[in-house]
């Protein structure tokens, strides 16, 4: 199959007093090898989606309905919400990882990223010796651009960019289908920010897995998502392709969201990113593309670009 | 290495304001100790010129010599492990009958210290792992233990399991009648039974107040994020318990086992008197008896010099078990 | 670098706001929003024990009056009983629970007024006098306090109470200041602080206003473990012989019960209420800790079983039973 998961009508309830919907009936899917980006500003549910997928919601979050069908390579359709506790924990990591923000919280304080790779292999592939366990740590974090020596160190004693590195390569460890990357560079300056998104990419050109990139910033999407679905208060609001979304958004909401952003040309002040000029009243001159837009306001003030 | 040197130094610190309060104390309370001392030893037999020296140094009274200059010669004779003449146990010297006392009380502290921090952190784990289980509803239970004075539940478990059960003996360290001491099975087997309910009365007594901390650190480290990324790649409950939970939750544990372990000195004077054990805190408690100023004087040395080098060891180790302590900006 | 919220809602670790165990319910939980009944019931055996110790005194006998029946069981002229010289028991310990009171609450104000000294306002103030202080109450803190204690207790002839309270507020004030220490330092970082320090307000005016408010519920917990913990240690210097004399304590009571040779006489009676006072105390003081835990560290809150009410666990019996229903419904 050229899908690997479906989501169905899923929906997740916060169950408190006055309880919040915080995902109503969300339904997609995500193709083999696929990069889906999932924009949407605080609050709107994404990690919620994403930590219901894989089951690690919390109380009071209750899954409160749809299906959820992982297609896996080898053949079989796995309904994730059935599977029960030790199944679950042999399915999490082997088929579906997660990469995670802030990675400082995100490993373990107290352990050498030798020990917290190991141990993903010592649960899901318990046959395998010690020297090829340290072999194969060693490999990953060759992949992701990290110096094998790091094996010994503590998380403490690497760079934000370099821990959020070592979360990759722990989350390619056992070559899953698919990831879940919960912005994964919020926390980073953005030159590592560009780093990392190349490296992501990078892999997911040479190993082949699908992603689903969580993230409140659209423009960085559009530079390496496939496609893009924009949320907004539990619910999918658009989806579609990348440049398609960027050319001609269909949805108030994800016009809103790309005019939010500020360009790096044009006036001051305006907050003009794409063809859509939200300062100008009513349906004022639309440019056909940003970039005639901008030229056109740059000539206006006479200077060049 | 920044770490290390740090501890030494901050140890070296309390170590010389240890010797210098020990020294000043009885120097700046009122009354001149040397001379009842002097009354009480020479009642009982003669005593010698080097005696009172040294008796005079250690305890102050109105000499010529400059303060400064007896402070020296305190610390050379502390040194030489010349620590006074003792008058409860005339004319022992006061370093022999510590030397004899020592390894009773820690034997009995050391163990009960450690049985406890062990079951009291591995009860801990348990009930912070399963939340609102019945092992919950037993931290009221321990804690208010933990309220009671050693010595009341001391002599409560002596009246009952001594008295009315019979099961553990009354007092002392070891059936003096038929087993005599060196590594032999019936001394050990002896010494074991009789050092059963000091032993208990300390753990019962300290076990409360670890099963809580170490809950309480289990319930905050929980909701971190390396447990949700240690869930989501899918490891054992057990395994995230013990190596991602336990792990960082005892750290603070740790720490505070060298601060107790000040308490449970403290805790075990009193428990030893109780039950007559033959340790330092019975001799201690002799020793107020008898205004024996020298032995009380050289017990609470010994007893601030074990806490100190205990707490520094603890702190060592944990530089060892926290590797963020290796890195201080 | 100025962090967008990121999905607070979205993040399924934390509860929604307030709306946790005790918002649904009415009156005084809405201005004590989290206080579980620990709180009450710890407070409400203080207040008992209080008191016993502060009216009763007024209305028992004479606990020094000595009769004839040594060592008799309770009875209607003497509810707890006599000692070895016939005094009342129940009188004396009234009297006790007054002694004993008055030490501890003595040592607790006086070791707080300490630890503020040495925990918070040194540490505000930072610099050398951070370093100073902080490294006496270090070594004050690893010095061992009852071996001390006893050592200076025996050399005071005279032990009033007053006296006795010193020696104990010596050992017991460093513990803390530590941990006031630790708060302070995180609190002198917070944005609220330096907003304050660069608008040119004074720094005892900032420590007031600023940072105290904050360190209180940790100073209440400290103060209750202060009692408790002189209460403790003025029972093991009285046991030793080396504690108040001339008035009642619980540890003088032991003290003489001990010497009476009570237990072995099975004397339960002299023995047992003392000690007994001193852990219901202890206990009800614990009580009150937990509950001012669970009021600072909302983590604590949910987890206990205390902490979900009856209302939420239904209502998320509820959710998890319609969600059964729904994936049966599709599977």
């Amino acid at each position: 199959m050229s899908t690997v998961l479906t989501v169905e009508d899923f929906s997740v309830d916060y169950a408190v007093e006055h309880p919040v919907h915080a995902v109503k009936n969300v339904s997609f899917e995500l193709a083999r090898g696929e990069i889906l980006g999932l924009a949407g500003e605080s609050g709107c549910g994404k990690t919620t989606l994403a930590y219901g997928i894989n089951r690690l919601l919390k109380s009071p979050a209750v899954i409160t309905g749809g299906r959820v069908v992982f297609h896996d390579a080898e053949g079989a359709d796995i309904l994730l919400p059935e599977l029960d506790d030790k199944a679950l924990r042999a399915f999490r990591w082997d088929k579906l990882s997660m990469v995670f923000q802030g990675a400082m919280n995100a490993l373990n304080p107290v352990t050498t990223i030798q020990a917290q790779l190991e141990d993903v292999f010592k649960t899901h592939r318990p046959y395998w010796k010690k020297a090829d366990r340290v072999e194969r740590a060693g490999k990953l974090l060759e992949t992701v651009g990290v110096d094998r020596s790091r094996l010994k160190s503590y998380p403490h004693e690497l760079s934000g960019g370099m821990r959020q590195r070592v979360m990759i390569a722990m989350a390619l460890a056992l070559g899953p289908q698919m990831m879940i990357m919960d912005e994964p560079t919020t926390a980073l300056d953005v030159v590592v920010q560009r780093e990392i998104l190349r490296e992501i990419k990078r892999l997911r050109d040479e190993l082949g897995f699908a992603v689903i990139f969580i993230t409140h910033d659209l423009p960085l999407l559009l530079e390496i998502s496939d496609r893009i679905a924009v949320m907004r208060a539990g619910e999918i609001v658009e989806i579609g392709e990348s440049t398609e979304l960027y050319t001609n958004p269909q949805h108030e909401y994800t016009k809103k969201l790309l005019g939010s952003f500020p360009s790096l040309t044009g006036d001051r002040g305006a907050f003009i990113r794409s063809g859509v000029d939200e300062t100008a009243g009513g349906d004022a001159t639309r440019a056909s593309s940003g970039h005639e837009q901008a030229t056109s306001v740059a000539t206006s003030t006479g200077g060049a670009a | 290495m920044r770490y290390v040197a740090q501890k030494v130094g901050f140890y070296a610190v309390a170590l010389f304001a240890a010797l210098t309060l020990n020294f000043f104390i009885p120097r700046l309370l009122p009354g001149d100790p040397v001379d009842i001392l002097l009354a009480k030893m020479q009642q009982k037999g003669p005593v010698s010129e080097a005696t009172v020296t040294s008796l005079r140094l250690l305890l102050g009274s109105d000499s010529d010599e400059p303060l400064f200059s007896q402070y020296v010669q305190y610390l050379g004779n502390l040194a030489r492990g010349d620590l006074g003449i003792s008058v409860s146990y005339f004319p022992a010297g006061v370093s022999t009958i510590i030397g004899q006392a020592i390894p009773w009380t820690i034997a009995l502290i050391g163990i009960a210290t450690i049985l406890s921090f062990v079951f009291g952190v591995g009860l801990g784990t348990l009930a912070g792992w399963k939340r609102g289980s019945v092992l919950d509803n037993f931290i009221p239970v321990t804690t208010m233990f933990q309220a009671v004075p050693y010595f009341w539940l001391a002599l409560i478990l002596l009246y009952v399991f001594g008295s009315i059960l019979r099961v553990f003996p009354l007092s002392g360290g070891y059936n003096v009648y038929e087993a005599t001491p060196g590594l032999n099975w019936t001394f050990v087997q002896s010494a074991v039974l009789y050092g059963t309910l000091p032993a208990l009365t300390i753990i019962i007594s300290s076990v409360g107040g670890w099963l809580l901390g170490m809950r309480n650190m289990m319930v905050s480290t929980l909701s971190e994020d390396y447990i949700v990324t240690a869930e989501a790649k899918g490891l054992s409950p057990m395994r995230i318990r013990q190596s991602y939970a336990a792990r960082n939750a005892v750290l603070p544990q740790f720490a505070g086992f060298a601060i107790s372990l000040g308490f449970v000195v403290s805790g075990s004077i009193v428990t030893e008197q109780v039950f007559s054990y033959p340790g330092i805190g019975n001799a201690l408690f002799t020793a107020t008896q008898n205004n024996d100023y020298a032995l009380m004087q050289g017990i609470f040395l010994v007893i601030t010099l074990a806490v100190l080098g205990t707490n520094f060891i603890v702190d060592l180790m944990y530089g060892f078990i926290d590797p963020r302590t290796r890195a201080k900006r | 670098m100025s962090t967008i919220d990121l999905g607070q809602l979205a993040d399924p670790n934390s509860p929604t706001g307030d709306s946790g165990a005790g918002a649904g319910r009415k009156g005084l939980t809405r201005v004590f929003p989290h206080v579980t009944p620990k709180l009450w019931v710890g407070a409400g055996m203080i207040a008992a024990i209080a008191l016993f110790g502060l009216v009763f005194p007024f209305v028992v006998q004479n606990p020094q009056a000595i009769s004839d029946v040594g060592l008799s069981a309770p009875s209607g002229d003497h509810l707890l009983g006599t000692t070895q010289t016939g005094q009342d028991v129940f009188a004396q310990l009234a009297y006790a629970t007054r002694g004993s009171l008055l030490i501890g609450v003595l040592v607790g104000v006086v070791a707080m007024a300490l630890a503020i000294v040495f925990g918070v306002i040194g540490t505000y103030v930072g610099g050398f006098v951070d370093e100073a202080f902080s490294l006496f109450s270090n070594v004050v803190l690893v010095i061992p306090g009852l071996p001390l204690a006893i050592i200076v207790s025996s050399y005071v002839p005279q032990k009033g109470l007053v006296v006795i309270a010193f020696v104990i507020v010596i050992t017991s004030w460093a513990a803390s200041a530590r941990v006031l220490r630790a708060i302070t330092l995180s609190l002198r970082s917070r944005d609220y602080v330096a907003a304050s320090r660069v608008s040119g307000e004074k720094t005892w005016r900032i420590v007031a206003v600023e940072i105290l408010p904050n360190v209180l519920p940790v100073l209440a917990s400290q103060f209750l473990f202060a009692v408790i913990f002189a209460i403790l240690a003025e029972a093991g210097l009285s046991f030793l012989g080396l504690g108040v004399s001339g008035q009642f304590t619980w540890g003088s009571m032991l003290y003489f019960a001990q010497n009476g040779l009570a237990l072995r006489l099975g004397a339960w009676w002299w023995f047992v209420p003392p000690g007994l006072m001193i852990a219901l105390l202890g206990c009800a003081l614990s009580l009150m800790n937990f509950a001012i835990d669970e009021i600072i560290n909302p983590k604590l809150r949910d987890q206990t079983r205390a902490g979900v009410s009856r209302a939420d666990r239904k209502r998320l019996a509820r959710a998890e039973a319609a969600a059964g229903t729904t994936e049966g419904a599709t599977a």
